[in-house]
């Protein structure tokens, strides 16, 4: 019984704990910066930056002071692949093995992108470097290095294999299965069977097992993702477009392999009247595409926004504080518990959007390959609702 | 931002095939076939508990069925014995009664018999006497008038006596 009651108290304590940490972390990285390029220009605050950096990929991760380079992987036509380690550019200052990460400040230091109709170069990105060692966009790199997204994404796939290995071992011994499952099975479960009766066998009828598998690496790839993004210092792996897109274009890949002949003559040849076909046919053609796009595009976006969100308010911390330190630590216990509600509420949101997105790819592929009988009757094809 | 890199892509999807790869193969598999398993098994057990209450209900109406019918034959058999014992009863005062008859009948006759034999006897005795007495009489007569009609009077006096 007390450790059941302590045990709301110590999440809640280390969630604070954590997010202060993230917040020294943040400053101290500021600090970095500013060291870095406060040589010659006074140091200043630029919020964007800061949360834009934290949001997106890099090739190291960052844990206060501590930085953990990450390996490069490079391919170019011209010199094949290239792999080392990211600590050979020194944070962007040298160059490596014919290669050069060009940081922000390279490019505002070396003027690269003035006098250019379209910015040539793009910030903390990997470009080959020619003899007299400048930076040479027109040599194309690939660059396949295991970022930090690549890194805690494959750790997340090791976990995610792991646990359900090992849970799928318990269920083949025979626990959960005469008897009832236990430890982490049971906290398993109820989502497994969630996903089958709720998402799948609404939506995809008699031939849901079919695409359970589908469905459920889907919904627990995102979530652990989601979850281990939310821990501060991780990369945001789901809030990479990269991510939701390849998880798109499964989906898409999966709905087009689904569909059949009703599915196909519902987009070309529409239950409507022959003048509104005509406007119908591409519309219905472009929804083809959208429903994918939309998936996509509404996973990032709702990441991206919570960490961009739960960073400018520890941002406005510091815009305060630069303004006036008294003033800085006078808001801070506002932002922070603001910070703490808007953290928890991406811990829930961290489950709706794997649940959204696994449901909406049962209900897509659901859509390709039910009879079309069912639509003649109803006057008006109902889209499902998208969030 | 919104332009991803070629990289990423490729790693995330080479991670996600080979993670559906093998959670499919390894996980999903086994767990959804266990789930199926004890699913089935819990609404076999069910369907079996119910299959087993009804038994025992159908057994329990017959028990009751079977004993009421034992109820029932036990009454009966109460109400048998009670006839027979009724039977027996009247049976044995009847012949009582007829024993009885028989034996007030035949102690009537030896009574009537005795009595007959009784009066004979008186009869003969009767008759003894009076030839007795006529002899008497025909004795005296041959004497005394006035004295054999003493006499007379005597031996009817005697008679009287008797």
């Amino acid at each position: 019984m007390v450790a059941k009651r302590l045990k709301p108290l110590l999440v809640a304590a280390f969630s604070l704990g954590i997010l202060i940490f993230s917040n020294i972390s943040l400053a101290q990285g500021d600090h970095g910066h500013g060291a870095a390029s406060g040589h010659k220009e006074e140091e200043k605050l630029n919020p964007s930056e800061i949360i834009l950096d934290h949001v997106a990929d890099g090739h190291e991760f960052h844990f206060g002071k501590i930085t953990i380079p990450l390996p490069i992987i490079l391919y170019s036509p011209e010199r094949g692949f290239t792999a080392f380690m990211s600590s050979a550019f020194h944070h962007g200052t040298e160059a490596h093995n014919g290669y050069r990460l060009v940081t922000r400040e390279y490019i505002e230091e070396h003027k690269l992108n003035e006098g250019q109709e379209k910015p040539l170069f793009e910030a903390n990105k990997i470009y080959a470097v020619d003899a007299s060692g400048k930076p040479d966009a027109s040599i194309s790199v690939l660059d396949l290095s295991m970022t930090r997204n690549v890194v805690q994404m494959l750790i997340s796939v090791i976990l995610l294999i792991v646990i359900m290995t090992r849970i799928a071992k318990k269920y083949e011994s025979g626990v959960g299965v005469k008897t009832a499952p236990t430890g982490f099975q049971s906290a398993v479960e109820p989502i497994i069977t969630f996903v089958r009766d709720e998402v799948a066998k609404p939506n995809l009828g008699h031939s849901y097992g079919k695409y359970m598998p589908l469905l459920l690496t889907i919904f627990f790839f995102i979530l652990i993702n989601n979850l281990i993004g939310l821990i501060p210092g991780a990369a945001n792996v789901t809030g990479n477009i990269a991510f939701t897109a390849v998880l798109a274009l499964v989906a898409f890949i999966v709905i087009m392999f689904s569909s059949n002949k009703h599915y196909w003559a519902h987009i070309f040849w529409p239950p409507v009247p022959l003048g509104v076909k005509f406007i119908m046919i591409p519309v219905e053609i472009m929804g083809i595409f959208t429903k994918p796009f939309a998936l996509m595009i509404r996973l990032f976006a709702n990441m991206i926004s919570g960490h961009i969100i739960i960073l400018s308010f520890i941002c406005l911390i510091f815009i305060f504080g630069a303004m006036n330190t008294y003033l800085g630590y006078g808001t801070s216990p506002f932002f922070l518990a603001l910070t703490v509600f808007i953290y928890l509420l991406e811990c829930l949101v961290a489950f709706i959007q794997a649940y959204i997105f696994a449901n909406l790819t049962a209900i897509f592929i659901g859509q390709a390959f039910e009879g079309g009988h069912e639509h003649e009757d109803v006057p008006g094809h109902e889209d499902p609702v998208v969030i | 931002m919104l332009n991803p890199s070629i990289g990423l892509i490729l790693w995330n999807l080479i991670a996600f095939l080979v993670l559906l790869f093998i959670l499919g193969k390894f996980a999903w598999k086994p767990i959804l076939k266990s789930l199926k398993t004890r699913e089935n098994n819990i609404a076999e057990s069910l369907a079996s508990a119910e299959k087993v209450r009804a038994e025992m209900a159908q057994l329990k109406s017959e028990n009751e069925a079977l004993l009421a019918k034992a109820r029932e034959e036990r009454a009966q058999m109460l109400k048998e014995a009670r006839d027979t014992k009724e039977k027996i009863i009247n049976e044995a005062k009847e012949q009582a009664k007829l024993e009885a008859n028989k034996i007030i009948s035949d102690a009537q006759a030896a009574i009537q018999q005795q009595k007959m034999a009784a009066l004979t006897d008186v009869k003969n005795q009767v008759g003894n006497l009076v030839i007795e007495v006529a002899e008497k009489v025909l004795r005296r007569e041959l004497g005394n008038k006035a004295q054999q009609e003493n006499y007379i009077k005597e031996l009817a006096d005697e008679i009287k006596l008797n």
